[in-house]
């Protein structure tokens, strides 16, 4: 088709430059509103300019005009058709304590089924080093924990010096970091199909099932509990939930049972995962610090009641804020999600 | 099937096209980002001495932690920030843009990133390069995962018309069955060529240009032969000018003239 070029371009440019100079008032400022008048206008010019591009693409040339349009379109294009509810501000006191226990009540059955595959990797990891021994250098593969549980204990206990004086601060972000990485590896595996979510969890089982075997038949319940109990309550759950998220974007992957296209199910689950991981990342948070700060101290320092008190309370408190918290709430979709 | 492009078709009918990435180029755009996130860590590890003077355990801590959410947090604050893009990405004029072409949403960000531990794997984003090489829309996981792409943005400017010398007299229309001759027998693809070697002419080296436009011109002439006394003493970018002209501009002079100033 051969066509008057400069006459068509002429007559639309002014239309097409309005557009342009929406959009970037748009984009440069996302909260601002326009009225009902604005909107249509809006929408007028983007339906001339997609009109134009339905004219110059039967045109036998003009690739930059057409270029040109086709990114006009494809920016307002965004702005018109989005249905997903506009990003509003972001509450953080709001987010943590309604949207992430929400977040987590909503997708209960994904943690189970996390924590299903954890204690099936515990009896494993546990029954292998009660049948079989010696497989605990396989089992645990880190230097401190080769030695005899109770040859440890003593040593622990008869500490003279603090070992970690100076280098506590350090040695938290260090944990912090190094199972934050673990549970955004946990997360991000799930894109595997949910086998390596799975397969990181059932390992992380075995490791907490045999270490806590090889405690127990050596007589050190006490001190494992100790131990443990002041981090673990935050940081295996943490890591479960992370598994949680892993595994419901291996479920939004495969789409057993939904009729949902899966670039929908992953638009719909990915606000979910991303709630979750940064939840996980606040409670691995927690527990670097007690870990480096009370974890590691044992009797005489700190009485065993007392770490595993301050244990248990963690505990209650936890499963109270994922189990109630944010409860008399309405669940609103999209609301102050990250 | 891989295209190259990505074709997004509105409820209003109207297909458009963005050009893909290619994964040479986001590994290239990538590889400015690692330069970039060396550089934020230089400056952390100059911080950390200094606070090491103060308190050793803190200075440590605070380059364990910077290295953990500098590199994690790069490619979400960038392309949060900047919509879809970071340094390298700018660079190399490149965006992440949603795969249906709605709005990049905050959390399609922070999953392509945190993903990209696994694009990585085993090492140089093996898994992410096999993955972009085998997926129609050049996507590594993190991006399937996020129902992003990334896209290479063109240099998108309003066409420069004056070149088309719109209005002026042309000579070839002395000669309306020649003219009438010349458009039947050239093709859409030619009339193109043409047309954006006079829209691009100043981007052309001189001696590139003279060369090219030689070229053209000679190939316009075996087309369709003009009268000497029409051609005759012509330089070949106006004989160029001139067939584009009777090309694409249908109307008679006097209607040219008139319109010629909106231009």
């Amino acid at each position: 088709m051969i066509v008057d070029l400069p006459r068509f371009i002429a007559t639309e440019r002014p239309f097409w430059s309005e557009l342009e100079k929406r959009l970037d008032h748009l984009e440069a400022e996302p909260n601002a509103r326009m009225s009902l008048a604005q909107v249509q206008e809006f929408h007028q010019l983007y339906e001339r300019t997609a009109a134009d591009l339905a004219k110059i693409t039967t045109f036998s040339s003009e690739p930059e005009t057409r270029r040109y349009l086709e990114n006009l379109i494809g920016r307002a294009y965004g702005e018109i058709h989005e249905t997903r509810e506009k990003q509003r501000r972001f509450y953080p006191l709001q987010w943590f304590f309604q949207t992430l226990p929400q977040t987590f009540r909503q997708h209960v059955r994904a943690f189970y089924l996390s924590l299903a595959i954890t204690i099936a990797g515990c009896l494993f990891g546990g029954a292998a080093i009660a049948f079989d021994p010696p497989s605990k250098a396989v089992l645990m593969p880190f230097p401190n924990l080769q030695q005899d549980p109770a040859q440890r204990v003593a040593e622990e206990e008869s500490a003279t010096h603090d070992r970690l004086e100076g280098v506590k601060v350090a040695f938290s972000a260090e944990l912090m970091t190094h199972n934050t990485k673990v549970a955004i590896f946990t997360l991000a595996l799930g894109v595997t199909w949910g086998c390596g979510t799975i397969i990181m969890l059932f390992y992380n089982g075995v490791m907490l099932g045999a270490i806590a075997v090889d405690y127990i038949r050596a007589g050190q319940t006490k001190f494992l509990l100790g131990w443990l109990m002041p981090h673990g309550v935050i940081e295996i759950p943490a890591i479960l939930i992370a598994g949680q998220a892993g595994l419901m974007l291996a479920l939004a992957i495969i789409g057993r049972g939904s009729r949902l296209s899966l670039r929908k199910r992953l638009r719909d689950v990915s606000p979910d995962l991303v709630t979750l991981i940064f939840g996980t990342g606040l409670l691995l948070i927690w527990a670097g610090f007690i870990e480096s700060f009370l974890s590691q101290y044992h009797e005489p320092i700190i009485p065993y009641e007392v770490k595993i008190a301050f244990g248990s309370v963690q505990l209650v408190l936890l499963y109270l804020f994922l189990s109630r918290s944010g409860r008399s709430k309405p669940v609103k979709p999209g609301g102050n999600k990250l | 099937m891989k295209t190259g492009s990505l074709f997004i078709r509105t409820p209003e009918g109207i297909v458009f096209s963005q050009t893909l990435a290619s994964p040479v180029l986001r590994f290239f755009a990538w590889f400015i980002d690692i330069a970039c996130i060396q550089v934020v860590m230089s400056v952390v590890g100059v911080l950390a001495i200094v606070m090491g003077a103060i308190s050793f355990q803190f200075a440590e801590a605070l380059y364990v932690l910077g290295w953990f959410v500098v590199g994690i947090g790069y490619g979400i604050f960038f392309e949060w920030g900047w919509r879809g893009q970071t340094i390298g990405k700018k660079l190399f004029r490149l965006r992440v843009v949603d795969v249906e072409g709605m709005k990049l949403q905050f959390s399609q960000i922070v999953m392509r990133n945190l993903l990209r531990c696994v694009d990585t794997l085993p090492v140089f984003y093996f898994v992410g390069g096999v993955t972009c090489c085998l997926n129609s829309k050049c996507q590594r996981l993190g991006d399937l995962a996020a129902n992003t792409v990334v896209i290479r943005l063109p240099r998108v400017t309003e066409p420069d018309l004056d070149q088309l010398l719109a209005g002026k007299f042309n000579s070839f229309r002395q000669s309306p069955h020649l003219v009438a001759r010349l458009r039947q027998s050239v093709s859409p693809l030619e009339a193109n060529v043409a047309l954006q070697a006079l829209l691009r002419r100043d981007e052309f080296e001189p001696v590139s240009r003279v060369e090219l436009f030689g070229e053209l011109a000679t190939h316009f002439r075996r087309v369709v032969e003009f009268p000497a006394d029409v051609t005759d003493g012509m330089a070949d970018e106006q004989y160029l000018r001139n067939v584009v002209d009777v090309l694409y501009r249908t109307r008679t002079d006097s209607t040219a003239k008139k319109l010629a100033p909106a231009v």
